[in-house]
């Protein structure tokens, strides 16, 4: 069995519960970083660690929070994104149902290091049960002293909410949280300033992921020399993944990173190979906003090196021939998927969900679930094919937040690896008209009647 | 601090924007601001047609920005450099912008009062394709009464949310904002029905399309068929600046003095641009200038327009006599013999 830190202890009979949690090592990171280290002490384990955010950008952890402004005298805050809502992404739910105390033990190590007094966790409104979950743990936790006024007789006070969001995948976007946080619109915010400078009401603030923040405790009793031992180079420690689509096991798995992406579809541990024994068609490796990958690609990089669970494996070859590691959302595909299909359902997500402050993504966003929805139901012209490169690149990079790039680039993938379907769409719209393609006549037996 | 836009070089403070330095230089490399204005707070950042190129950070950092910058909420740096017109890649930009805006806009400017001073006209004018690439339906809206004065279009809406800083700046509530997410994103009163306050007239001036115009200006003509006058009153509640609209000794509309950037130079009361519409309310200090090329000028006081005379001989214009009456059915009498046979 490989390395676990996070899901170590899942399976302990009752390990929800404050008591059993506390039996088994629990709070051991709150005392030993109350009573044993400085604040600044911490943030340089953890910057030691080589942790990475695990929210989807990969940003160093330790890095953004020596980042935070301790001169201003203004006070910090500490938020945590518990939003998760990206299409194919459900680690940060398993990890607060199933073992909340760890997030709120990270949560109040982190805070120290952060000299944070008032932290949030923000979680979505459709996790109402996690909530509960959650805002039953923080009771037994002040109960238990580790929140409240002086923890463990320090003059270090800590408050801690939960704070439910409304229905948003844009109040995931760290600054659109901290407004919808004060109670405004869900608007990302236009950066500068980062947060840590003028976050949660004009006050430096950190936002960092569930999983991020899970970690702390770990890396705090174990060192940071020890979390950075563990994976692969740059890709430090362990990553949940959510593994779905058609594989034998779909759940949420802690992996080590630096596994092959062969060994996580195919081994008993993880997914346990596909589902049944149609081949491989397609993978998206980090959630519905990062690029498609096609078979060819997807257990070897292009130039043939094996194509390993890391941050940088996963993105060799750019966006031609390779995607990112985001937030971890597995998704698998068998040759009865249609990728066109999926895309037209990625970009309706992006439409519905943007938040439309920015004309390119207000506007382009459903311009391209227009046409792919016109393309899908056999309507489709191999104009649109080229329209839909065009208006991905228009939104590309010139809008407020990255949700505009994280609705153009999985249309932009699927047309530069999947262009063909696209054609075919069109050319034989009786084909498709029924929505079974692909599942009497996988693509490849048809792909001939594609003329070039 | 010296910044460089398309080559001019120019001294500013620090803090200024670089859309701000480009308009201290002027011409044509001022980007198109569809949602910054300078009299409003937190304003710009949205539309993103002002999006320039940076191609040097700054001479501490020279590194030039990889992505397009928009200009309105972009601090200058010493030795930055900026790619406004000069950059292909801007261009390009701006191009998609106005695309992007003008997909699900109504295009019904032959009957929008805002035709002649509006900005997204402007910007298509100076950016848009010549060429229809979206097919299918435009968005629309259910009209919504939102009080008195102020009639709302929301399908010319570019959601740049002036008119929300307006109504949280200039009056004491707001009592309007925007509504739903996305493509769905809409200007509304939600509960309230009326927007009622004596500065709310304000968000006509600062719309930039024809989603907010003056009620009392409604159908009544075109902004090139009046003479915009420079007037004032002793008004109790505002400066009382104001242009006057006129058609012949009547006063059609009442706005603020809007500058070269279509910005208001100060804002007025509702008193003021609603009430007032007696010459006998208002000083006359004289013709209001505007852009060279504004369609407003179609009707200035410069040039005499003469009579127009036709130098076609009349027969060509108005054809034969023998022709026009053996075309017209009533000229050839009908007799009853006609009928029988
Ligand atoms: C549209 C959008 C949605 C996002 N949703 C989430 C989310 O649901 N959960 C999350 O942790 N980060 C999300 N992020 C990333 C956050 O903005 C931010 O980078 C992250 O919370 C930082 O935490 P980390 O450094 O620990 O990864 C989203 C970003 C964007 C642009
Ligand atoms: S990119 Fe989309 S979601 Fe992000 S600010 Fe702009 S409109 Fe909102
Ligand atoms: S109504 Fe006018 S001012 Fe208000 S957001 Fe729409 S375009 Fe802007
Ligand atoms: S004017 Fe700068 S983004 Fe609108």
């Amino acid at each position: 069995m490989a390395t676990k830190i996070l899901l170590d202890k899942i399976n302990i009979p009752g390990i929800k519960s404050y008591e059993v949690y506390r039996q088994n090592g629990g709070y051991a990171s709150v005392e030993k970083a109350l009573k044993e280290m400085t604040p600044d002490a911490i943030t340089e384990e953890v910057k030691a660690s080589g942790l990475r955010g695990r929210g989807g950008a990969g940003f160093p952890v330790g890095l953004k929070w020596s980042f935070i402004d301790k001169k201003s005298g203004k006070p910090r805050h500490l938020v945590c994104n518990a939003d998760e809502s990206e299409p194919g992404t459900f680690k940060d739910r398993y990890l607060m149902e199933h073992i909340p105390h760890l997030l709120i033990e990270g949560m109040i190590t982190a805070s120290y290091a952060l000299g944070a007094n008032l932290s949030y966790i923000y979680i979505r409104g459709e996790y109402m049960w996690v909530f509960k979950i959650l805002e039953r743990a923080i009771k037994e936790a002040y109960a238990a002293g580790w929140l409240g006024k002086n923890i463990l007789g320090t003059d270090y006070s800590l408050d801690l909410h939960v704070h439910c969001g409304a229905g948003a995948y844009i109040c995931g976007e760290e600054t659109a949280l901290i407004e919808s946080l004060e109670g405004k619109r869900g608007n990302p915010r236009i950066k500068p300033p980062f947060p840590a400078v003028s976050g949660l009401w004009g006050n430096p603030t950190v936002v960092n992921n569930v999983e991020s923040i899970s970690n702390v405790p770990w890396i705090v009793n174990n060192s940071g020399e020890a979390y950075s031992k563990l994976g692969l180079g740059r890709s430090a420690g362990t990553k949940l993944i959510s593994a779905s689509g058609h594989i034998r096991k779909p759940g949420v798995y802690e992996i080590e990173m630096g596994i092959t992406v062969h060994e996580f579809i195919n081994s008993d541990e993880y997914c346990g190979g596909m589902i049944d024994d149609r081949p491989i068609k397609a993978l998206v490796p980090g959630g519905s906003s990062v690029p498609i990958l096609p078979a060819h690609l997807i257990y070897k990089t292009a130039n043939g090196e094996d194509r390993l669970m890391t941050y940088e494996s996963l993105s060799d070859g750019g966006f031609e021939t390779g995607s990112m590691l985001g937030s971890g959302g597995f998704i698998v595909y068998n040759d009865t998927a249609c990728i066109v299909r999926n895309t037209w359902n990625f970009a309706r997500f992006y439409a519905h969900e943007s938040c439309g402050q920015c004309s390119p993504c207000r506007e382009g966003t459903g311009w391209l679930e227009k046409i792919l929805h016109r393309i899908e139901i056999g309507n489709g012209t191999m104009e649109d094919i080229d329209l839909l490169w065009n208006i991905q690149s228009n939104i590309e990079g010139n809008t407020i937040c990255p949700l505009g790039d994280a609705a153009a680039w999985p249309v932009a993938a699927a047309i530069r690896h999947f262009r063909e379907e696209f054609e075919y769409h069109v050319l034989y719209p009786e084909k498709v008209k029924n929505r079974d393609h692909f599942v009497n006549e996988p693509f490849s037996t048809v792909k001939h009647l594609i003329n070039k | 601090m010296k910044v460089t836009i398309d080559g001019h070089e120019i001294e500013v403070e620090p803090g200024t924007s670089i859309l701000q330095a480009a308009r201290m230089i002027g011409g044509e490399s001022v980007p198109p601001a569809m949602c910054y204005y300078s009299k409003l707070e937190g304003t710009g950042g949205k539309c993103r047609a002002c999006l320039v190129e940076v191609s040097k950070g700054s001479e501490a950092d020279p590194r030039p920005m990889p992505k397009l910058m928009a200009s309105c909420k972009t601090g200058v740096m010493d030795g930055m450099e900026v790619k406004s017109i000069t950059s292909p890649r801007v261009l390009e930009a701006r191009k998609a912008v106005t695309e992007f805006l003008l997909i699900n806009h109504p295009l019904d400017c032959p009957v929008c009062d805002q035709a002649g001073e509006c900005d997204l006209q402007n910007l298509a004018f100076n950016h848009g394709k010549e060429q229809k690439r979206f097919k299918e339906d435009k968005r629309t809206f259910a009209p919504e009464n939102i009080g008195e004065n102020i009639q709302l279009h929301m399908n010319r809406c570019i959601l740049c949310y002036r008119c929300v800083k307006t109504a949280e700046q200039l009056t004491d509530k707001r009592v309007h904002g925007v509504c739903g997410r996305g493509e769905h994103a809409q200007i509304s009163t939600y509960i309230s029905t009326a927007i009622d306050n004596e500065f709310s007239g304000n968000m006509i001036d600062v719309c930039p399309v024809g989603a907010l115009t003056d009620k009392t200006f409604r159908f009544k003509s075109r902004v090139w068929f009046n003479k915009p006058y420079n007037a004032h009153r002793n008004c109790p509640t505002c400066s009382g600046k104001v242009t006057l609209w006129m058609f012949g000794e009547e006063i059609q509309r009442v706005t603020a003095r809007k500058d070269e950037f279509h910005e208001v130079e100060e804002f007025i009361c509702n008193s003021c641009r609603f009430d007032h519409k007696d010459p006998k309310d208002w000083i006359i200090e004289g013709p209001r200038k505007f852009e060279k090329f504004s369609v407003i000028n179609q009707n200035n006081y410069t040039t005499k327009l003469d009579k127009v005379v036709l130098n076609t001989e009349k027969q060509i214009v108005e054809g034969r006599e023998q022709d026009r009456n053996k075309i017209s059915m009533k000229a050839i009498p009908y007799t009853e013999h006609e009928s029988k046979e």
